[in-house]
């Protein structure tokens, strides 16, 4: 008598319903998340309690790195038809008598931080070689006979009348240096700063009152 | 890689049917796909927005700045210090060369129980009334929202006769951070009014001659 095979099968996984939890997952992400745009410098913020959301457009963010190198930013506004980068690099070449050409003007308008010289614009614009264009962040100078950064926070203000500012200072830089770029924007009249932070709890209850000395 | 599977023919019966085939699509590449976007979009994206924190400072005005200059009770002045290395410092009053003796710096820290309990003990009666007015939301006695909650102790805040009213000077070494864990503590605290303000002559005097 010949032996009854049993019928050779591959077993076979349905994928279709891990394809559809997939689906699921990555539309929920396309959805919720936004990108996390590239910054010219690593900056670690200090810790506070403050639970306010920083606004996501018309911000205009100084960032002020450990080694002291001031970068600058500002967004394309709420409504991206606006361009506001575009016109500020315009107004800009315009003081410092540099003119920039169409294409160079559209680049800046897709990037985003910088910290650099004005003079250096241009280079760094056309730059391909993404270590020399490291290496041309020097900062924006913002000493008392060229006040760039001045400038930008100026013309900025020009340009976007809505735009909040807001500081991202890593939690190591000196006060001193803070307080020289705030005591800027105060001259251009901007008094009100959104500090950028990291959420840390700390909550402090009716038990947690000393004890009243008398 | 559309793959067939051939049900095994049944002999019976004389008539032959047209076979019916279940087409069945191999989704292990999809899925290889959606893992691959899937990762691609956790490592790239930012999920929690950035936290700010809103100060607004006095504005600057060259013209009548000594004209102008609010009148603040001494009793009720809180003036910190802050200095290199997380240093904290503080004194009570005001600090006038013309009337000594000079108040004496006292030196803390941003521990649990370092400045915080002076800026609670000086804050009580505030401090108790917010916090109250906290307890009976979370305990469900007032039903109040958001808004409501944060008028309210706005207005507490702004009522408020007893606070200490806090002066906070940094010295030229103090760290970005300093001056955020301190205006942090005002917002843990509920300090009602604060102000970041330059250091005096006197204080940077007092500041030398301060317990190390």
């Amino acid at each position: 008598m010949p032996k009854i095979k049993p019928p050779v099968r591959t077993p076979h996984i349905d994928m279709t319903p891990m394809v559809d939890l997939f689906s699921v997952l990555l539309i929920f992400l396309l959805l919720t998340a936004s990108f996390r745009p590239q910054e010219a410098a690593v900056i670690t913020t200090p810790q506070s309690i403050s639970e306010k959301q920083a606004p996501d457009a018309d911000l205009m963010t100084i960032f002020i790195a450990k080694d002291g190198k001031v970068y600058f930013n500002i967004d394309n506004g709420r409504d991206t038809s606006t361009h506001f980068r575009s016109k500020l690099l315009g107004k800009i070449g315009e003081q410092y008598k540099i003119t920039f050409t169409k294409a160079e003007i559209a680049k800046f308008g897709t990037m985003s931080s910088f910290g650099l010289p004005i003079k250096d614009l241009k280079t760094w614009l056309n730059s391909k070689d993404s270590k020399e264009k490291e290496k041309l962040q020097t900062g924006i100078p913002m000493d008392s006979t060229d006040n760039q950064l001045a400038w930008w926070v100026r013309e900025a203000r020009l340009t976007n009348v809505g735009a909040e500012v807001a500081i991202k200072g890593d939690a190591d830089t000196d006060y001193k240096l803070v307080k020289k770029v705030m005591d800027l924007l105060q001259d251009n009249k901007v008094n009100k700063f959104n500090l950028v932070t990291n959420l840390q709890k700390e909550e402090v209850a009716l038990k947690d009152l000393p004890p009243a000395t008398k | 890689m559309a793959e067939i599977i051939q049900e095994e023919k049944g002999k019976k019966g004389g008539k032959r049917r047209p076979k019916k085939h279940g087409t069945r699509i191999d989704m292990t590449p999809m899925v290889d796909l959606m893992c691959l976007l899937i990762t691609f979009f956790m490592l790239t994206t930012a999920f929690s927005k950035a936290k700010v924190m809103v100060i607004t400072m006095p504005e600057k005005d060259n013209q009548n700045q000594d004209k102008n200059q609010p009148q603040i009770s001494a009793f009720r002045t809180l003036n910190i210090i802050l200095s290199e290395g997380d240093k904290v410092y503080y004194y009570i009053g005001m600090a006038d060369p013309k009337k000594p003796p000079l108040p004496a710096l006292v030196k803390t820290n941003f521990s649990k129980d370092g400045i915080r309990k002076i800026l609670l003990d000086k804050n009580r009666d505030l401090f108790t009334k917010i916090a109250e007015y906290r307890d009976k939301r979370v305990t469900g006695k007032i039903v109040v929202a958001d808004t409501t909650l944060e008028n309210e102790i706005k207005k507490m805040k702004r009522d408020d006769k007893k606070g200490p009213i806090v002066l906070i000077k940094a010295d030229e070494k103090a760290k970005y951070k300093d001056i955020v864990n301190i205006i942090d503590e005002m917002a843990i605290c509920n300090i009602a009014s604060y102000a970041i303000v330059d250091m005096s002559p006197i204080e940077k005097d007092m500041l030398k001659n301060a317990p190390k």
